[in-house]
């Protein structure tokens, strides 16, 4: 009874505990450059997370330390449960890499390449498995086929092929649709999905924030080596985003009628367009608008609306920093 | 995804993942690793043994031409260890691959012993195929088989460590050849590969022995003939000198990162 209860504890324990915590996690190059400044993240098993920022942000030297194969100056990393300096073996066999450079042995063949990544990261080898995991990312037919006459896509899956032939529990992927074209793309997504479906952590960073948008629970911004948001994707883009509201009027106007002073309005197009501007939790202030514009006389032709996606907010993140 | 959390002690999956795959590259490039180096050594049986070995003198009692063959080894030994772990550790930081070796969970003593051990391999059967060719051109004698085979593997691994070193130190394919090219083969070459340094000039014979070569190849040639340049013990303590230093040049390397990570 004891022993179940326990066991039962440390489920939900291991349930709440971040698969992956980072604390004040700094990075300086020789060359002086702090590439990372008191990094603090933390991430939940099964989520997948998007790191967003301009180039030379810090992301992929985040991804690197996390990985092992860049040093940090301080801070810790605890991967699962182990630290990445003192417990680097338990840690890195919960983890997968996809870097962003296409880097492979041009004359191995597919099969030997992916068993390869298999043995190195310490696992028996396991054909079954191995068989799927190509299937699943359309390389069995090219098994053995040399790298080196695949076409660039063909590459990507083998890396990701590579990262995932150890059976990680978090990968990251580091620009991973950066050049490939819109079927791969559609089929990583895909398999990103599926990964997650069975468990695994996935921690991407990305330049096509559209895709963030449509596939991360979690967003990170990080500019100039500092993580400056960490949100919800849904909330931040609650919180952060923007609504704006253009009524085309039936007549122009030369200034804004003081009965309408409530409401963020500006005058556009000269006095054809009356544009409202709210935060997207205020929603329900339009219907109050429209109805005064209605006591005060004020017809319009025509309206529309636009709402800011994440790629404008990060835009405005990051500018406000710099 | 893993269901077993047990404790990776010694990854002997990895290890033997990278052995076979720089097996794998040898064998790959056969002509490279095995022919050419036998059909050079075969020349040199043929120039030296057969065409001028008549016309040689017989050194301290040893048919020149079978004189030659523990120093063609050794000069082969030499030459094919550095250059075979020098390429194998340089490939990946040169492609690229390199980052999938440094996120893996092995640690540098693993590493050390894939990369060494494949090379060192590669040199060891060289070596062999080396020996059997000369069998069918000159007689030869192995008096203390087991100190060949003790000096063999220990030439192969000390110089494979050194390639292993030189590979990580080289930023371009110069300088990967530098070392061997400039360095090694002319001491190889002066180490009396081709002669007993008891023939030279006092001064010159005494310059000789600050070279480490000959006491390598004295060592090894002792093993064969029973004669040697140099003491036995002294050739050994050299090797193992060599070996000590090399080891500890790599302990520094895998401690500070050097040339392998940021």
């Amino acid at each position: 009874m004891g022993k179940s209860y326990t066991g039962a504890l440390n489920v939900i324990l291991s349930m709440m505990m971040p698969v992956l915590s980072i604390s004040n996690l700094t990075k300086s190059y020789a060359s002086g450059l702090q590439a990372l400044k008191n990094v603090n993240l933390e991430i939940q098993k099964g989520e997948i997370f998007a790191l967003l920022g301009p180039n030379g942000a810090g992301k992929t030297t985040l991804i690197n330390i996390v990985c092992g194969t860049v040093t940090r100056t301080g801070g810790t990393v605890v991967a699962d449960g182990h630290d990445i300096g003192r417990d680097y073996r338990a840690a890195r066999t919960k983890i997968g890499l996809v870097p962003q450079e296409l880097a492979t042995d041009m004359f191995e063949k597919v099969l030997s390449t992916v068993n390869f990544s298999r043995g190195l990261f310490g696992r028996a080898p396991n054909p079954p498995f191995i068989e799927k995991l190509l299937r699943d990312l359309s390389l069995w037919e090219k098994r053995n086929d040399r790298i080196m006459t695949l076409s660039g896509g063909m590459k990507r899956r083998v890396m990701i092929a590579k990262a995932l032939s150890h059976e990680p529990q978090i990968l990251f992927l580091d620009e991973p649709t950066a050049g490939v074209d819109v079927e791969l793309r559609r089929d990583m997504w895909e398999l990103v999905r599926g990964l997650r479906e069975r468990g695994v952590t996935i921690i991407l960073t990305t330049h096509y924030i559209e895709e963030a948008e449509e596939m991360a629970d979690r967003v990170g911004v990080i500019s100039k080596g500092e993580l400056i948001v960490v949100e919800e994707k849904t909330a931040l883009m609650k919180k952060l985003g923007k609504r704006q509201l253009t009524l085309h009027l039936q007549e122009p106007m030369t200034a804004i009628p003081a009965g309408l002073a409530d409401w963020a309005l500006e005058l556009k197009s000269g006095g054809q367009d009356l544009q409202y501007t709210f935060d997207a939790s205020r929603a329900e202030s339009i219907s109050a608008l429209l109805s005064r514009m209605h006591e005060l006389g004020i017809g319009f032709k025509d309206l529309n609306t636009h709402e800011s996606s994440l790629e404008d907010i990060f835009v405005s993140l990051v500018s406000e920093r710099s | 995804m893993r269901t077993d959390s047990k404790p990776l002690m010694f990854n002997r999956h990895g290890v033997w993942a990278i052995y076979r795959f720089e097996m794998a590259r040898a064998l790959r490039t056969v002509g490279g690793t095995f022919i050419t180096p036998v059909i050079t050594t075969s020349l040199y049986f043929v120039v030296f043994g057969s065409a001028m070995g008549p016309r040689m003198t017989a050194v301290t009692g040893v048919n020149y031409g079978a004189f030659i063959v523990p120093g063609l080894i050794m000069l082969s030994i030499l030459t094919e260890s550095l250059s075979n772990a020098s390429f194998g550790i340089y490939m990946p930081k040169f492609t690229g691959t390199i980052y999938e070796l440094l996120s893996a969970p092995v640690s540098y003593l693993e590493v050390l012993l894939a990369y060494v051990g494949a090379a060192a391999t590669k040199s060891i059967v060289l070596g062999s195929v080396i020996l059997a060719t000369a069998t069918l051109f000159v007689p030869i004698q192995i008096l203390h088989p087991w100190w060949m085979i003790s000096f063999l593997v220990l030439t192969a691994a000390t110089f494979s460590l050194f390639g292993f070193i030189i590979g990580i130190w080289a930023k371009s394919f110069e300088q990967l050849q530098f070392i061997p090219m400039l360095v090694v083969t002319p001491l190889t070459f002066l180490g009396g590969a081709f002669y007993s340094i008891d023939i030279l000039p006092p001064a010159w014979r005494t310059f000789s022995l600050f070279n480490p070569v000959v006491y390598l190849i004295s060592g090894f040639r002792w093993s064969f003939y029973g004669r040697s340049d140099v003491s036995v013990e002294a050739s050994l303590a050299l090797t193992l000198g060599i070996f000590v230093i090399c080891l500890a040049a790599v302990a520094w390397i895998f401690k500070t990162g050097y040339r392998l990570k940021n």
